[in-house]
């Protein structure tokens, strides 16, 4: 989700970490072939972006780079 | 029979806003996941009976993931349920995300009333919904809402006793998203809309490039209208109060008293020049009323008008994202810009406001840096005050000092601090345009609460402070630690009874520090002492509760270390 590019739509595949983290981000509606585009980046490891369905979220950037998104 | 009605819903639905609709009970809500930390309580006529209702902390599902969701939780399983009611607020713009602690508390048996919520907001993004299917769908009554305007709120209270357990087999997560998919095939069809120019705005505050210039552009307008707006308060309304009407009825009453007598001391404080000099007179009706109503006030109306608004309208965690990077590195992520920008009004709520962050470890870096590093306005208004008639440069400095010790105790805290802070997750809210009345409501209760918790302080340090001074008790402090103000930083020993002082209140210490003819540079060093040492009583008190006793000793040594290192650094490397 790191390398993505903003305005690119992409599929979520995998997400490395804990079940912990997991269930916080598939009860945010972002889980395992959900279609994301991400909107942007902040520079110097900020945050990632993104449009999930109708909302739009924040992910630390160590969260974002532990979500692998498929490019569609 | 209900005997208790649960709100329950996602963060940042409207649901306070239900809740004061069905309770009349006033809560503050704002356009940012996370308001609601403590669990209000109301009451509402049902008939014959008056059924309690609790407003829940928002939460994205069942199974909880932070502390404040497991509050939720555990609150929701305290009563039997057939003696209750759950109220599901659900934000109409987003319903599919919605749905899903939906699906949960339904299928967990929960007798269930969904509130369609911001349903004319809804209509204005060219998003309709069929409540009567989705009804049918879920098998439970969904009432549409718009709790801001309070329509569909009279239909959803006559529906409450409607709720009934259902029995439904449960599903997984995975199930529940599958079937959500479902729903919203059948119940929800778009418009297509243009890009409204909210939206362009909305897109260009969370970009990197766009975002910066927007927030730089944002805080610097922000910090000229607080000023503009406290400026004119001061020279319009409470200046022309306190010297044509105020200063003649004190100046009737000096003629009951001798000059030099003890209440005349207490009271009026000392004449500057023969007269009632509001900020040096030091009295209890004189310069207390004037630092807080005539100096202070002015701006807290200001500031917390311009942060209700970049609240409600949902620009905060736009700033949030675009610092997370910068408070990554001191130990906290982007959403502790909340508490840090509550600080700058007063400590107090800000160090309240720590609660929206997750771990111990965060709670503890953020409210030390308040306590340090984020001047209130009181304290502001001291600084300008003191500093203004030597030029921003001075101004300026201090504001330097502060800056650069937040960074570098951040810094510190994180890499000496065990464990390590978690990421940042947060939904980013649409911008919404908040109703007059609703920001009126919440500048009321700041300005309110500002207000019970500062006046009596300030009037009661006043006394106290003159009480000290009449009866010379303030000469053993200051001969003990004289030595130490001149060695060290380079102040005169009276000087120590404003920085004890500024301990109850910084207001009040301005009013000391003033007649004391000061240089610029021992000015300088007093203000910042002033603020970087400990903050306030009542700022104190609110750390203790928050933080433990433990913890506030910890806070307390970085404070002591931290203002006798800053104070003589400054003291030896500015020149005279």
């Amino acid at each position: 989700m790191v390398s993505l590019e903003p305005n690119r739509k992409g599929r979520v595949v995998e997400i490395l970490g804990g079940a912990s983290l997991n269930n916080k981000l598939m009860s945010m509606g972002l889980y395992i072939g959900k279609e994301i585009t991400k909107l942007s980046h902040i520079g110097l490891r900020g945050p990632v972006v993104i449009k999930v369905g109708r909302s739009i979220l924040a992910l630390g950037h160590g969260m974002a780079s532990k979500i692998m998104v498929e490019i569609e | 029979m209900i005997k208790k009605i649960y709100l329950i819903g996602n963060p940042n639905v409207g649901k306070s806003v239900v809740f004061s609709r069905l309770t009349g009970v006033q809560v503050m809500s704002s356009n940012y996941p996370g308001t609601t930390v403590e669990i209000s309580k109301g009451y509402l006529r049902l008939g014959e009976e008056r059924v309690e209702v609790v407003d829940l902390p928002g939460t994205y599902s069942l199974e909880p993931s932070s502390s404040a969701e497991k509050v939720a939780v555990s609150l929701l399983n305290e009563y039997p349920r057939n003696e209750m009611v759950v109220i599901n607020i659900l934000d109409a713009t987003n319903l599919e995300r919605n749905l899903l602690l939906t699906l949960q508390l339904v299928e967990a048996g929960y007798p269930v009333i969904v509130s369609l919520n911001m349903c004319d907001d809804a209509g204005h993004r060219g998003i309709n919904i069929d409540t009567t299917k989705l009804e049918k769908l879920i098998g439970v009554p969904v009432i549409s809402t718009c709790a801001v305007t309070g329509l569909g709120i009279k239909l959803l209270i006559e529906r409450i006793k409607e709720g009934s357990p259902t029995v439904k087999k449960s599903l997984t997560n995975e199930d529940r998203w599958k079937e959500i998919g479902a729903i919203i095939q059948q119940v929800q069809s778009l418009e297509h809309r243009h890009h409204t120019l909210r939206e362009v705005l909305e897109d260009a505050s969370v970009r990197p490039l766009t975002g910066l210039i927007m927030a730089a552009g944002i805080i610097y307008a922000s910090f000229k209208i607080v000023r503009f707006i406290g400026e004119t308060i001061i020279a319009r309304i409470t200046d022309p109060i306190f010297s044509n009407l105020y200063q003649p009825v004190l100046e009737k009453l000096t003629l009951c008293w001798q000059e030099s007598g003890f209440w005349f001391h207490l009271l009026i404080g000392d004449l500057i020049d023969g007269k009632i000099d509001f900020k040096q007179s030091l009295g209890v009706l004189t310069t207390a009323p004037y630092i807080e109503f005539g100096m202070v006030l002015p701006y807290i109306v200001a500031f917390y008008f311009i942060l209700s608004l970049l609240e409600d309208i949902g620009y905060l965690p736009r700033l949030a994202i675009l610092l997370d990077n910068v408070l990554h590195r001191l130990g906290l992520h982007g959403y502790a810009i909340i508490p840090v920008l509550l600080g700058f009004g007063c400590n107090v709520p800000g160090i309240l406001s720590t609660r929206i962050l997750e771990s111990k470890r965060e709670r503890f870096i953020a409210s030390t840096i308040i306590s340090i590093g984020v001047p209130c306005v009181p304290l502001q208004a001291m600084i300008f005050g003191l500093l203004g008639q030597f030029g921003g440069f001075y101004v300026g400095g201090v504001y330097l000092v502060l800056f650069s010790l937040i960074i570098i105790l951040g810094l510190v805290l994180n890499r000496i601090m065990k464990g390590y802070s978690p990421e940042l997750l947060i939904e980013i809210p649409p911008y919404r345009l908040p109703p007059l009345a609703t920001l009126a409501k919440k500048l009321y209760f700041r300005i309110k609460g500002f207000i019970v918790e500062a006046v009596p302080v300030v009037i009661a340090g006043v006394l106290v402070i003159n009480i000290l001074l009449y009866f010379k008790l303030f000469d053993f402090i200051t001969a003990i630690f004289a030595p130490f103000l001149k060695g060290l930083f380079g102040l005169p020993k009276e000087s120590i009874v404003a920085l004890v002082i500024g301990f109850f209140r910084k207001d009040v210490a301005v009013g000391m520090l003033m007649p004391l003819g000061l240089s610029a540079k021992q000015l300088f060093i007093s203000a910042t002492l002033l603020a970087i040492s400990f903050p306030c009583i009542a700022t104190f008190i609110v750390l203790w509760k928050e933080l433990g006793l433990k913890d506030l000793i910890k806070s307390t040594l970085i404070m002591i270390t931290i203002s006798v290192i800053v104070g003589t650094a400054l003291n030896f490397l500015i020149p005279h």
